[in-house]
């Protein structure tokens, strides 16, 4: 009898010992929510990282990775902190691809990674509030600030000849924060910004926040916002009376959703998304395309390319210790070493088995840069004939 | 010209969207106050009750699209709205059947009712969520704008546009329209009187032999006639989003308490008060002072009372005062 519980107990570690040998990687994005049409194929992007490594026989010494998701709701703190926990704590992940919103990632940063010590790569939160915050060296992401944001929308304004633009923003982290980070770009390099109020999501009419800004006045007006949320209530309410017929989409409303529903109504206007040029958002495209997802989603390079990340640096480090692999982040994300573009994860791993070094370009053009943020290049789009139209990267 | 200007800014930005708002408002209020006055609880479930109904409406509107039936200038929406009222019937008589009727059986509190209605409303929530999914959805066809801003300023050559939106001047004939069958129904019919009669005092009311389930039921019908039309014509003029129902319950309940739970007349002022007041109170002097007074005088500033964050905190706090002047709102409904 004790030799059987002896077994049987042995037995148990063993296959303990094999499971926690397993890499998990959460998967935290707004499944649900203002932004719940993006996070599909963000949540396909990071899976297929995944499984392109699985491919390629796992991390480390064949260890094959699984992904765990977890919804955030975008702007639901309390649900993304304890969805956090969930993966950190009972599924026990070794990493956590995301948050997805500003606020909620904070949260998640500030409440679960921080304090249990795991890493975090948000695909898209792009606050500037975050770049300051004291994370340990656990938090990095793949899109830039939006102080960068503000800058390139600068930048497209002037170069369009529009000097005096109304503002509306989401009434989160992610709104107030690009808001004021382009009104502070814009009015440096000596434009007008003739308002800049808030809208709330999920509201039932727009029209008083409409004719506030019709009031205010401005060539275009700037939708801060979320094109499943109150971004749509504006720009309809805009059309509709009349007030405005040119608009500027920041990231969080470029979408198809946009294209079908206000592609042919707003003729002209014009958006920029993080985006970058080259062979590596090709490459993804194809694999993409191939693997039976839309890569061309928002952020869904990034999101590949922050599980990727992960993943290499537990390579690197020959660790799938948080604390371990956080300092090889930065090493595989940039220069000096070889080149890695989507697709090319095998290789890579095979590199850094050999000790030799890699330089993680993906599919956004991976370059971190400060506290461990993307550089930032930003596709330009414009309305023209209904469609969207790619004309420029800055 | 100057004074002109002035007033078609204001029409097209205040008055307009006020109105429509008000009506759709108007409407779902409406429905509330029948079902407190009447069952005697307030029905948390009435946003996702039009959600329902306006489910329905969209799904019949894209069949009929597909058979390629239209109304021309008018929107094909309201062929199918007689369906959606169906359906919105079916399933609030199927609810009373299964839930409510339980609990008007052992006279159940009305606060315990009205908390039956937040699960019944999580219920629909569900149910609309699973069949038509949470993204926005568009059935809105014909024409768009009866005269859109560019158009109007081309005819008068006045430099404020003015838009009037097909679904806008719908919304406010539907709305005069049902609100005018409602009172007909409640005053000269004698099916309504003796809803009235059930709604002053129970016992009386079964004492002179009128069938309380009979009320029941005729109620629950009007309701969802309501409920539908409100949420068919909110969906025509602003878009379909199962979210956006549920957040509309609590203008509808402001404006059902500010106007009197329990009376009809009052749901419709109460309507009107809440979306002028949070379309007027936050709106921005700016373009109207600019053209009424001389150019030295023309403000620099947006003249705004506040910002447009608060809209909400006005509604609710003209909902306070009126509420301490009138306890039973403006048109002496029951005391809640």
């Amino acid at each position: 009898m004790k030799k059987l519980l002896m077994a049987s107990a042995a037995a148990a570690l063993m296959a303990g010992a094999a499971h926690a040998e397993d890499v998990k990687l959460g998967i935290l994005f707004g499944f649900t929510g203002p932004l719940e049409s993006l996070s599909p194929d963000m949540a396909a992007g990071a899976e297929f990282a995944i499984k392109e490594i699985n491919d390629a026989g796992g991390v480390l010494d064949g260890q094959m990775v699984s992904a765990v998701r977890g919804d955030t709701g975008c702007i639901d703190s309390s649900l993304a902190v304890a969805s956090a926990e969930r993966l950190i704590t009972s599924d026990k992940v070794n990493g956590i691809v995301g948050g997805m919103c500003s606020g909620e990632t904070g949260a998640v940063l500030q409440n679960a990674a921080i304090p249990n010590g795991v890493v975090m790569i948000s695909p898209s939160a792009t606050s500037p509030a975050l770049s300051t915050v004291e994370d340990n060296g656990l938090f990095f992401r793949t899109s830039p600030s939006d102080a960068r944001q503000g800058q390139v929308m600068a930048d497209i304004l002037n170069d369009r000849g529009i000097s005096s633009v109304a503002v509306t923003y989401t009434n989160n982290d992610y709104g107030k924060g690009l808001a004021d980070a382009f009104e502070e770009s814009f009015t440096k390099d000596g434009g007008t910004v003739t308002m800049n109020a808030a809208h709330e999501d999920g509201k039932a009419d727009y029209s008083a926040e409409v004719g506030a800004l019709a009031s205010a006045g401005g060539d275009v007006l700037v939708v801060v916002g979320y094109i499943d949320q109150g971004g749509a209530g504006m720009i309809s309410g805009a059309l509709d009376s009349g007030a405005f017929d040119t608009f500027m989409y920041p990231d969080g409303m470029v979408s198809e959703t946009l294209e079908t529903n206000f592609g042919s109504l707003t003729e002209g206007s014009f958006g920029q998304l993080p985006s970058a040029s080259g062979d590596g958002p090709d490459l993804y495209n194809e694999l993409g395309k191939a693997a039976g997802f839309d890569p061309t989603g928002t952020f869904s390079p990034e999101s590949y390319d922050a599980a990727a990340l992960i993943l290499l640096a537990m390579q690197a480090a020959g660790s799938t210790d948080p604390n371990v692999y956080k300092d090889k982040v930065m090493d595989v994300a940039n220069a000096p070493g070889e080149k890695i573009l989507p697709g090319e994860l095998g290789k890579a791993l095979q590199i850094l088995k050999d000790g030799g070094e890699v330089d993680y370009v993906g599919a956004s053009a991976v370059e971190l840069i400060g506290n461990g943020e993307s550089a930032g290049t930003y596709r330009e789009i414009e309305m023209k004939g209904g469609k969207m139209e790619t004309i420029g990267y800055r | 010209m100057d004074l002109l200007n002035a007033f078609v800014s204001l029409a097209n930005y205040v008055l307009i969207p006020g109105i429509a708002y008000g009506s759709q408002l108007a409407l779902g209020a409406l429905g509330v106050t029948l079902v407190y006055g009447i069952l005697r609880f307030s029905n948390f479930a009435h946003g996702d009750t039009m959600a329902f109904g306006a489910m329905i409406t969209v799904l019949m509107t894209w069949w009929l699209q597909s058979l390629g039936v239209s109304l021309g200038p008018l929107p094909t929406a309201l062929l199918a709205l007689p369906f959606g009222i169906a359906g919105c019937i079916l399933l609030l008589l199927a609810t009373d059947r299964a839930v409510y009727h339980f609990y008007r059986e052992k006279k159940a509190k009305p606060v315990i009712l009205a908390i039956v209605s937040l699960g019944v409303m999580f219920i629909m929530n569900g149910i609309v969520r699973f069949i038509i999914g949470p993204d926005d959805q568009r059935f809105l066809d014909g024409e768009r704008f009866l005269i859109s801003a560019g158009d109007f300023k081309k005819m008068t050559g006045l430099e404020e546009g003015l838009a009037i939106k097909t679904t806008q001047v719908i919304t406010v004939i539907t709305a005069i329209i049902v609100v005018s069958l409602l009172f007909w129904f409640l005053n000269r019919t004698r099916s309504g009187k003796s809803m009235r009669a059930y709604s002053d005092n129970e016992d009386l009311a079964l004492l002179s032999g009128i069938n309380p389930e009979r009320v029941v039921m005729l109620t629950w019908v009007i309701v969802g006639a309501l409920a539908t039309v409100a949420g068919v014509l909110y969906g025509l003029d602003k878009s379909f989003k199962p979210f956006t129902y549920f957040q509309l319950l609590l203008p509808i309940f402001a404006s059902a308490i500010v106007g009197g739970l329990g009376s009809p007349v009052g749901a419709i002022a109460g309507g009107f008060v809440i979306a002028f007041s949070e379309v007027t109170i936050t709106y921005a002097w700016k373009k109207v002072l600019g053209y009424m007074m001389p150019d030295s005088l023309a403000p620099d500033g947006l003249v705004q009372l506040l910002s447009t964050d608060y809209k909400f905190a006005v509604s609710f706090a003209i909902l306070l005062i009126v509420l301490l002047f009138k306890p039973t709102g403006l048109f002496k409904g029951q005391s809640v």
